[in-house]
């Protein structure tokens, strides 16, 4: 009883220590990222509920301090360059991006060009590995910063509302790729061409360099990852030099390709969708290799 | 109802043709005057509760109601029919056989966290059987049941918005939860087999007001438990948004399986907000460990695995309602979360 009537007077103060550091912060990343970025934020097309979040759990502030800690390694870090942000059209689209660097930074990443330098402004909605669910704090930070539970009924909606969803069809299995199978595709996933179909949504390829060399793989750790309940736990040699937890600053290019649009019925046999899925994978597949051999460093 | 009632010359056309002509049984009462469809007495079970209170309030305006319920229904309205009955017993049969009965609502679904499971099981599932064999029988019109969006069950896995073809997975980790899952499998057989009455599943999700369950008592703690590092999106729905989409399952020609959200989804932290009240987050292993503890000792009345309900999401979609009922909560959310400390008699 005592301590909570010390806490109840200690709770004015502490509201408004938390309210100054608020402010402060908000005021330090206007200075750091210009009034543009707030404007911006104030240009996305947000379905709000009557609390503040939309129906999937995003949260507008939330995603104000995602983007703006994303922003710095956008700009500063790894210093993206953009390629093609004609190419992104406005309503529902579907963005399929090549999968790589152990850390899902290429999703930040895209998400943050998307925001920062495309028109108009939006956030980004990803699909996230459903274990992810039984994380806590992890859970919570992918809902309100609008990243949903990967299964087709969620994608499907957000696709109906007219959002921009990124997929990336390779998975787990893409993210964890070891050091000598860089930019090689893994097999794709035929889920997203499903949906493609079914909610008539354009398809914009999309081809992230300087992801595979931010961290170096030289193996997976199968029976600890199995142990842990983790899709896969990549070796990392880089971990053991001082600061080796950073990823290297490699210098990220993001492609972003033609809207691709097809046709046909969602059910069809997975013969037939696999040769769609093929067009997509060409297509990502060559503008990778056309921009490995445009890049002249990896690091500038 | 705000309905226009049918006229009885459109009565057969509610009845399926593919009966055989013989298969009407003998009925050894003689029925009184047909009466439009959708004014006839309707029978609630379960008619003490809080729930089936505020429904026989409701409905006893248009209508004939009796009550069923083994519980004394002490400040009912004069002209309700109170049966103290418990709906296993042959009594229950006497209630069909002495007049018509247009509608059955079933609200008579037992959980008490502290009766013993067999006798949950027997009231729910064995007593569910009963009444459907007497729906059967006389050939009542409308069967209503009321489910639970709580049969799915919170996942990691569970789409935000699960609609009614989802599978019924709550019972995978909450044992208790299952005879709740069987009175529904029962009602969906009922709906295939017996064309003749339409059947209405109802599936809200957590039902707060003055209704007492582990939803709207969990929210009136003094202060709210929380899971650290978990704050899922909910849907809770106000008791007179349940009544309504009752109402409007009650008028003939609705049939099938909805489910029932009240106003937009919000966070749990949200919840808490407008509660104005403390929260404490604890961590999800400790937590379940006491809570264990303290159900094995008696001191709480909510099981461990209910944790889950603020931990995944347990949504559902009601565009099918919305559409086909014509169902729209009228409560907003503030009302909705503030109901629960108001006692509103």
């Amino acid at each position: 009883m005592r301590l909570g009537g010390r806490l109840r007077a200690v709770a004015p103060f502490a509201r408004r220590l938390v309210d100054s550091a608020t402010s402060g912060i908000d005021d330090w990343m206007t200075g750091k990222l210009g009034e543009e970025f707030n404007a911006r934020l104030a240009r996305v097309p947000l379905n709000l509920t009557a609390t503040g979040v939309d129906e999937f759990g995003l949260d507008p502030a939330w995603t104000k301090y995602a983007l703006a800690s994303v922003a710095f390694l956008h700009r500063k870090y790894f210093r993206t360059e953009i390629f093609g942000k004609e190419h992104v059209p406005g309503g529902r689209v579907l963005l399929i991006s090549n999968h790589s660097g152990q850390v899902p930074i290429d999703a930040a990443l895209i998400g943050a060009s998307l925001f920062m330098d495309i028109e108009p402004p939006r956030f980004t909605r990803a699909m996230v590995e459903k274990w992810t669910q039984t994380l806590p704090f992890i859970s919570l930070l992918f809902a309100r910063v609008g990243q949903v539970v990967g299964v087709p009924e969620n994608a499907k909606r957000l696709l109906e509302s007219d959002e921009a969803l990124l997929v990336f069809p390779e998975g787990a299995r893409g993210i964890s790729k070891s050091f000598d199978k860089r930019y090689n595709l893994v097999d794709f996933g035929l889920g997203f061409m499903r949906l493609a179909l079914e909610t008539g949504t354009p398809i914009v390829p999309v081809a992230v360099i300087g992801g595979e060399e931010q961290y170096i793989s030289v193996g997976n750790f199968a029976s600890l990852a199995k142990l842990l309940r983790m899709p896969n736990m990549p070796i990392l040699p880089q971990l053991l030099l001082p600061f080796g937890a950073l990823p290297l600053p490699t210098r990220y290019r993001i492609y972003f390709g033609e809207p691709m649009r097809f046709e046909g019925d969602p059910d069809d046999d997975d013969a037939v969708i696999e040769e769609k899925v093929f067009v997509v994978k060409a297509t990502i597949q060559s503008m990778i290799n056309r921009g490995l051999k445009a890049r002249k460093s990896v690091f500038f | 109802m705000a309905e226009a009632p049918r006229s009885a010359s459109q009565r057969p056309s509610q009845r399926p043709s593919q009966l055989p002509p013989g298969s009407i049984p003998p009925n050894s009462m003689p029925r009184g005057p047909a009466l439009p469809r959708g004014t006839g007495t309707i029978l609630v079970t379960g008619a003490c509760g809080r729930l089936g209170k505020h429904v026989v309030r409701i409905q006893h305006r248009e209508r004939r109601v009796i009550g069923v319920d083994r519980r004394p229904f002490p400040d009912k309205p004069k002209d309700v029919v109170h049966e103290q009955v418990d709906i296993r017993r042959k009594k229950l049969k006497d209630l069909f056989r002495a007049e018509p009965i247009e509608a059955v609502i079933h609200l008579g679904v037992m959980h008490d966290p502290r009766a013993s499971q067999a006798e949950h099981h027997s009231w729910n599932v064995a007593g569910f059987q009963k009444l459907l064999e007497y729906v059967a029988h006389f050939q009542v019109p409308k069967l209503v049941v009321l489910s639970s969006a709580n049969v799915y069950g919170p996942q990691p896995d569970n789409a935000q918005f699960l609609t009614e073809d989802a599978p019924l997975l709550g019972g995978a980790r909450f044992s208790e939860i299952r005879d709740l899952i069987e009175v529904d499998m029962l009602a969906q057989g009922f709906f295939w087999k017996h064309p003749e009455t339409e059947t209405v599943i109802l599936r809200p999700v957590h039902i707060v007001g003055a209704v007492h369950n582990a939803a709207s008592n969990f929210m009136r703690l003094p202060t709210i438990p929380t899971l650290l590092g978990f704050d899922p999106m909910v849907q809770i729905v106000h008791e007179s948004d349940v009544v309504r989409a009752i109402g409007r399952a009650l008028v003939p020609g609705r049939r099938g399986i909805y489910n029932v959200a009240g106003p937009d989804p919000l966070p749990l932290s949200h919840i808490v907000k407008l509660l104005g009240k403390p929260s404490i987050p604890i961590p999800y292993t400790f937590g379940r460990a006491v809570l264990k503890r303290l159900w094995a000792l008696r001191l709480t009345t909510f099981p461990a695995p209910e944790l889950d309900h603020i931990r995944y999401v347990c949504m559902v979609d009601d565009r099918r309602a919305r559409d086909e009922l014509g169902y729209e909560p009228a409560i907003a959310i503030e009302e909705t979360v503030r109901s629960v400390e108001l006692e509103s008699w």
